[in-house]
């Protein structure tokens, strides 16, 4: 390993090696409203506090993108490169205990990103995941409560990836089986409707390819589910639980109390099950856990057996239709609060503990799995009240590391003090003190 | 902007696969300063392709006949067919000195969003190649990406009920390789096609 990365390497395994994880060095060239910019960056709490417009969340954005390799504001890379450059490039020390590990990432939108780990160039940028993982607070979270299922569905799958890199390769084989069975089933459905002969002969091998890796996701989504489940539930009355000691959160499960927040994994591959033998639950289309978190081998080969049943239970309506019905990605994680599903019913405060619920959640299960993320608060205390804001600078307090972007000082807790950068038009200086 | 006919041959070269504007230029203006004798061999050659190269009529590589070098050698065993998606991948087995039985080459893979279904690779041929009962082994040696995997799944599924072995190429760890440079998929397929050795 020494004699392929001559620099001290970080360990390559991208899997639970132990050390705490931060970034020493950002640079930024043509990247967003950044021409160029060189960030030393230390452990603990970093706040960059500027007025909006002058380049904060570009910052964390950057970051952001060298952990997931996409944005969390825009779906296409044309926007992260500065007007008039052809490229932009992100630069980063990450340092793992005692080993760093400089990654650089060039965003060429239209064409493939180029990566490089340790100067040595990488065959897929792919390859850059795992090395840096972050969770990310913003505004947009609260789409996670009150958005279409779609949100949900994405930070399931994000969070799968950073938990078990190899799912990025998965979930790309998934939607491109997808977007190919879909087209067949819609361009035999305009034949139909045109009078021509419609052609499905291959929509059996494609059913096959489509079950393969769905089972795969679903059993993997499956297991992320159970694992989040107790930790959303606690990180919700934590943050939502008034300071009051006598309503702490073990009271309220001591006292026997309904429990306050529920997630529940609907599967389009199980609806059409009479028995849920396979999942342990009667008249429930859920997944309650136990069998699909268990052992992943046997229980993704009874999902695939499941999901090809389902998709022939329901091909002459999909050949109707010309949509592929059955799958992961029609798939919705239900969130409830106090029994009543939240997408609806939550107030602005209740929605806004659930969102940071499954953020603390997905920290902490990835602290657990010892995957060490860097937290990312960006313009986040601004938008929540001054108790929330309290309980989520101290529930963040014990990450290695924790960028924050604020427009004004007093919006962040002064529990979290640490280094402090003034962004003003694109330029970051340290502020003393 | 060039004038005429040097963006025209730009224009020309830059349709050709692999090759963005600024290669397409180079090449132009590569070919302007080049001997002419060169440049015109170079025309001649173009000429002819289309007038002189044909496929097999049995197994639809390129060849300059009737039949392509390949198939017109008795030499080759007739037995084994190895089915694969391009010509080019005919020469990348050849290299390899391995096989010695004959090709099918399919002119693609199934690809819905590419308008490509069975019926329009040589498919029904293939199937029409196997019905005197010679062929022993067929070999599928499409991509080892979806839509290769998917028209090999469709020719097994065709294929298996005539009676006719059907395999496919093991996919797996490349040689001279660490096993821990090795990605997850690859390794994760190596492990699927496992062989017992003891």
């Amino acid at each position: 390993m020494t004699a392929r990365f001559p620099t001290t390497g970080i360990c390559s395994c991208r899997s639970g090696c132990p050390g705490d994880v931060h970034l020493t060095h950002l640079s930024l060239m043509d990247f967003r409203s950044y021409p160029a910019l060189d960030l030393l960056l230390a452990p603990g709490v970093t706040t960059f506090v500027g007025s909006n417009g002058q380049g904060k969340t570009n910052l964390l954005e950057a970051v952001g993108y060298l952990a997931t390799l996409g944005s969390h504001r825009v779906a296409s890379d044309a926007p992260l490169v500065r007007q008039g450059a052809a490229s932009a490039a992100v630069r980063a020390r990450i340092v793992r205990g005692d080993r760093a590990a400089l990654v650089e990432l060039e965003i060429i939108p239209g064409r493939a990103n180029r990566a490089r780990l340790n100067r040595v160039p990488l065959g897929r940028p792919r390859d850059l995941l795992g090395l840096l993982v972050m969770v990310l607070f913003a505004p947009e979270d609260l789409a996670l409560v009150r958005g279409d299922p779609v949100e949900r569905r994405r930070f399931l799958d994000d969070l799968l990836v950073a938990r078990t890199p190899r799912l990025a390769g998965v979930l790309a084989d998934y939607d491109r089986v997808l977007r190919q069975r879909s087209t067949l089933l819609r361009t035999a459905a305009a034949a139909r409707r045109g009078g021509r002969t419609s052609d499905l002969r291959t929509l059996d091998v494609w059913d096959a390819q489509l079950a393969r890796y769905g089972s795969e996701l679903l059993a993997a989504r499956g297991a992320l589910v159970e694992a989040l489940r107790p930790r959303v539930e606690n990180a919700y009355s934590a943050v939502a639980s008034s300071p009051a000691p006598t309503r702490s959160p073990a009271s309220i499960s001591a006292a026997g109390e309904v429990t306050l927040t529920r997630l529940e994994y609907h599967s389009t591959v199980l609806a059409g099950l009479p028995d849920q033998a396979l999942i342990g639950r009667a008249h429930s289309a859920s997944i309650p856990g136990e069998p699909i978190a268990g052992t992943p081998g046997g229980d993704r080969a009874a999902l695939e057996e499941a999901m090809l049943a389902e998709l022939a239970r329901l091909r002459p309506k999909e050949i109707e239709r010309g949509v592929t019905l059955v799958g992961p990605h029609r798939d919705e994680l239900l969130l409830f609060i106090n029994g009543r599903p939240a997408r609806g019913y939550a107030s602005h405060g209740e929605s806004w503990s659930l969102a940071l619920a499954l953020k603390l959640a997905s920290f902490e299960l990835l602290r657990d799995d010892q995957r060490e993320p860097v937290l990312l608060l960006d313009d986040v205390f601004a938008e929540l009240d001054t108790h929330r804001r309290a309980r989520l600078a101290e529930l963040v307090m014990p990450a290695e590391q924790v960028l924050v972007t604020a427009a004004v000082d007093a919006d962040v807790p002064v529990t979290l003090a640490g280094a402090r950068f003034e962004v003003v038009d694109g330029r970051v200086d340290h502020v003393a003190g | 902007m060039y004038e005429g006919i040097v963006q025209d041959l730009i224009d020309e070269l830059g349709r050709l696969p692999g090759i963005g504007p600024k290669s397409a230029q180079r090449i132009a203006f590569h070919l302007l300063s080049a001997d002419p004798a060169d440049v015109r061999r170079l025309a001649a050659t173009l000429n002819e392709i289309k007038d002189k190269v044909r496929f097999c009529r049995l197994c639809f590589n390129v060849a300059q006949a009737e039949l392509c070098r390949i198939c017109s050698d008795q030499r080759r065993d007739p037995e084994q067919i190895c089915v694969v998606e391009e010509s080019k991948d005919v020469i990348a087995i050849e290299r390899t000195r391995e096989f010695r039985g004959r090709y099918h080459v399919l002119g693609g893979a199934i690809n819905p969003i590419g308008g490509i279904g069975p019926d329009d690779l040589h498919i029904r041929e293939l199937i029409a190649r196997l019905a005197d009962g010679t062929v022993t082994e067929l070999i599928l040696a499409t991509d080892p990406n979806t839509e290769g995997e998917v028209t090999a799944s469709y020719l097994a599924r065709q294929i298996a009920p005539m009676g006719v072995k059907v395999t496919r190429l093991a996919s797996g760890l490349p040689m001279g390789g660490d096993l821990e440079w090795a990605d997850e998929v690859t390794l994760g397929r190596a492990f699927e096609g496992r062989r017992v050795v003891a």
